[in-house]
């Protein structure tokens, strides 16, 4: 033999699948609803987009450089936190809103806890969590789609009752297709839901998480609305419950392992979205229940254990 | 029809269409053979000859007093030459070392066996024990010990294990259309000697030839069905071969028995059935010797003793630049560091990588994707597992079953952070059992 042969434990083969194959299937899960949202809200949108983009990978090249790690940003995993990040972004916001928030997703919420995997929270949105407490003015900055983006409410806000009396809850279909107020990605229910089937047709994610969260939350408005179908297909289709139940709750990092700790993931992320929407003082519950149950992940994780083979009981 | 199967598992690209066109060819005869003492789980042999005596095919030149071992057959005539420590596929053993005078003189003590029918059960296990017969899957278990259960279990079923659901393997697909004939009559054997009325066949579906080739052969056996199985891997693994042919799960920790099941690679069965016909002991097997770094990729008999630099010589030599050589397929199998090895009753297969394929994936952070959890077939949590390892956490490993853990290497294979799963999984059931053994002395 002339050269020298590679000795290692078995399996000798792997699959095909990588970080970054995994991480550019969500990028391409998110264009359809990205499109949609410059469609909507123009320059708005892109502004927020550039800068949440921009500030994820520039923090996470500055940040592992700091740290003597090697540079991961060909991963795509900081682009996926960039976008989701500004998703959950009004297209008034100021260029620094995105910038400083995506810094901290990546920087606070990311890096320091390990990096990619390690952070024990969906980084963008605990980074929209933080933005909202701290320029809750800028972080609800409304605006109408298209051209002239004149202040508007959410259609959540109007269902709430939270907004003005005056304002019109948008059609069935503008909700839809996401032609009403609210941030840039949360609208387009539609182009989310495509994003959604591709990602479960690749097998990034199961469909578990998201239909039982988005289920949950069907059911529970239908009962607590009084039967209303109209009033139940608008709590599931505006704000940000899709964003939320196929992009953000089915982060690998802060969901359970476990199929049925999945499951019961999903349900208490349904439940405290209905309950902060219906009770709470936010119409919108989304982001709030997903890092709550994100803290749970662990715990959930340890008592889900799936059945071992042969196990006796 | 609904195929039966078992819950996780893998689809690894097959690779078998490098050998399973090829029929069976008969090796080289070997000019030197180097028989190891040890092939087998349990107590090394020692040797019955020595240097400078004159040895025939099938005369047994390695024994031992202990239960749980198997006898070694010379598989030439020649002359002893040397016997001494080697390498050997799975480490190092005494091996006997026979230069053969190209004769092959059979040795007297290989006689046809009685008809199975007149055979106690008790003579049955003692033949299969004296024939050197050992799984052939790839674990070299003692076959009789399998057979000899305690008095207080009882077994109602055997299995043949057809699946081959290892990649590159084709060694018993070729054996199922070649000699499906000698694959029954030893499952016949191995039937009477565990007094059981009720046998199955195991084959993975992907192999439709095989399925019609073993049920022509056992169409006028009773009791005797094949079941097609789904294409799935590990659908070979003995538990999860069980679960997919009669339901049974046998309990964590347990051994077939339990469930009243006897199991047996099909190889293992064609050994018998030859060693009973013609009285010729283990000393030869079929291997695939495959993959994108050999020439021209053969199914091969051959005399268990050869080095596998003979063998690849025959089959066209290396392909390319040699990355990684394995005995086995390339879930289970070990790499190997020298071709100057033999060839034992374990070596299912000779597979050969290049340097592309064979380089190594450099391992990420854990995304927690939890795929590894959805393809266990034991429904472990082998992230989990794995993190305690190198943690040094044994406890919390042995906490979730780690040493549940059979080995498949389906986590490792699926991880998309390609991390070593499988390998620190290996390092945590070695640790918690070596603790347990060191707990018990005490």
């Amino acid at each position: 033999m002339e050269n020298k042969l590679i000795i290692s434990s078995s399996p000798h083969i792997r699959s095909y699948e990588s970080i970054d194959k995994i991480m550019r299937d969500v990028v391409i899960a998110l264009v359809p609803a990205l499109i949609a949202s410059i469609y909507y809200f123009r320059f708005g949108a892109i502004k927020v987009l550039v800068f949440s983009i921009l500030g994820a990978v520039l923090t996470e090249a500055v940040i592992q450089k700091m740290m003597k790690r090697p540079v991961t940003i060909k991963d795509w995993s900081a682009v996926v936190t960039g976008i989701l990040l500004a998703f959950n972004i009004p297209a008034s916001a100021p260029w620094w809103i995105p910038l400083i928030g995506s810094a901290f997703a990546i920087a606070i919420v990311k890096q320091i806890f390990g990096g990619l995997g390690h952070n024990f929270m969906n980084p963008a949105l605990a980074a929209r969590a933080m933005l909202l407490a701290s320029w809750p003015v800028q972080m609800t900055g409304w605006v109408t789609t298209g051209p002239d983006a004149v202040s508007t409410a959410t259609p959540l806000a109007i269902l709430g009752g939270e907004a003005d009396p005056s304002a019109v809850l948008p059609s069935l279909t503008d909700v839809l297709i996401g032609n009403t107020g609210g941030c840039i990605g949360e609208t387009s229910a539609l182009f989310l839901i495509i994003g959604g089937i591709y990602l479960v047709y690749k097998k990034v994610i199961t469909p578990r998480i998201p239909l039982v969260y988005i289920g949950t939350v069907a059911v529970l408005t239908l009962i607590l609305g009084s039967f209303d179908f109209t009033y139940m297909v608008y709590q599931v289709f505006s704000g940000g419950l899709i964003l939320g139940a196929v992009y953000m709750a089915t982060d690998y990092a802060s969901s359970p392992v476990t199929p049925k700790g999945q499951i019961i993931f999903a349900l208490g992320c349904g439940i405290i979205t209905t309950v902060i929407r219906i009770y709470g003082g936010y119409p919108e519950g989304v982001s709030y229940s997903i890092l709550f149950m994100n803290v749970a992940a662990p715990v959930i994780d340890k008592y889900t254990s799936p059945r071992v083979f042969g196990e006796v009981k | 029809m609904e195929l039966r199967t078992f819950k996780g598992g893998i689809h690894p690209p097959h690779g078998k269409s490098f050998t399973e066109k090829k029929p069976i060819e008969k090796a080289n005869e070997p000019k030197i053979v180097t028989i190891p003492l040890q092939q087998h789980i349990g107590a090394p042999c020692q040797p019955l000859v020595e240097v400078g005596d004159k040895v025939k095919v099938g005369q047994k030149i390695g024994d031992a007093e202990a239960f749980v071992s198997a006898p070694i057959h010379s598989s030439v005539s020649g002359e002893v030459k040397e016997i001494a420590q080697k390498h050997t596929p799975t480490g190092q053993a005494t091996c006997i070392v026979i230069e053969s005078d190209g004769k092959d003189d059979v040795d007297e003590s290989v006689q046809p066996k009685a008809d199975i029918q007149e055979l106690s059960k008790e003579e049955i296990l003692k033949a299969i024990r004296e024939a050197g017969i050992t799984g052939m899957g790839g674990a070299a278990f003692p076959t009789h010990v399998k057979l000899s259960p305690p008095p207080d279990k009882e077994i109602d079923t055997v299995i043949l294990n057809g699946a081959e659901c290892e990649p590159y393997l084709t060694a018993d697909h070729r054996l199922m259309l070649e000699d499906s004939d000698m694959i029954v009559y030893g499952m016949k054997v191995i039937m009477k000697a565990v007094n059981v009325k009720t046998g199955y066949i195991g084959i993975e579906s992907n192999k439709p030839d095989a399925i019609k080739a073993m049920e022509e052969a056992v169409k006028d056996e009773a009791g005797i069905e094949v079941v097609p199985l789904r294409v799935k891997y590990p659908q070979g693994a003995e538990k999860q071969l069980i679960y997919a042919c009669t339901k049974r799960e046998v309990p964590s920790g347990k051994l077939p028995m339990e469930v009243k099941v006897v199991v047996n690679n099909l190889g293992t069965a064609a050994a018998i059935g030859n060693a009973f016909k013609t009285g010729m002991p283990l000393i030869e097997r079929i291997t695939s010797v495959t993959g994108s770094g050999i020439k021209e990729p053969k199914n091969l008999r051959i005399k268990v003793g050869t080095s596998f630099k003979d063998i690849i010589d025959q089959c066209g030599g290396y392909e390319g630049k040699t990355g990684k050589l394995i005995m086995g397929g390339p879930m289970m199998g070990l790499a190997q560091f020298t071709d100057e090895i033999p060839c034992i009753k374990g070596t299912s297969g000779i597979l050969v990588f290049t340097e592309e394929e064979a380089r190594l994936p450099e391992p990420q952070n854990c995304i927690r994707c939890g795929k590894c959890v959805e393809v266990c077939p034991i429904g472990l949590m082998p992230l989990y597992i794995s993190a305690y390892s190198l943690n040094n956490m044994l406890d919390k490993a042995e906490e979730i079953n780690a040493l549940d853990c059979i080995e498949c290497g389906s986590c490792s294979f699926t991880c998309p952070s390609k991390r070593p799963l499988l390998e620190t999984i290996r390092v945590a059931k070695s640790e918690i059992n070596a603790r347990k053994r060191k707990q018990q002395q005490k």
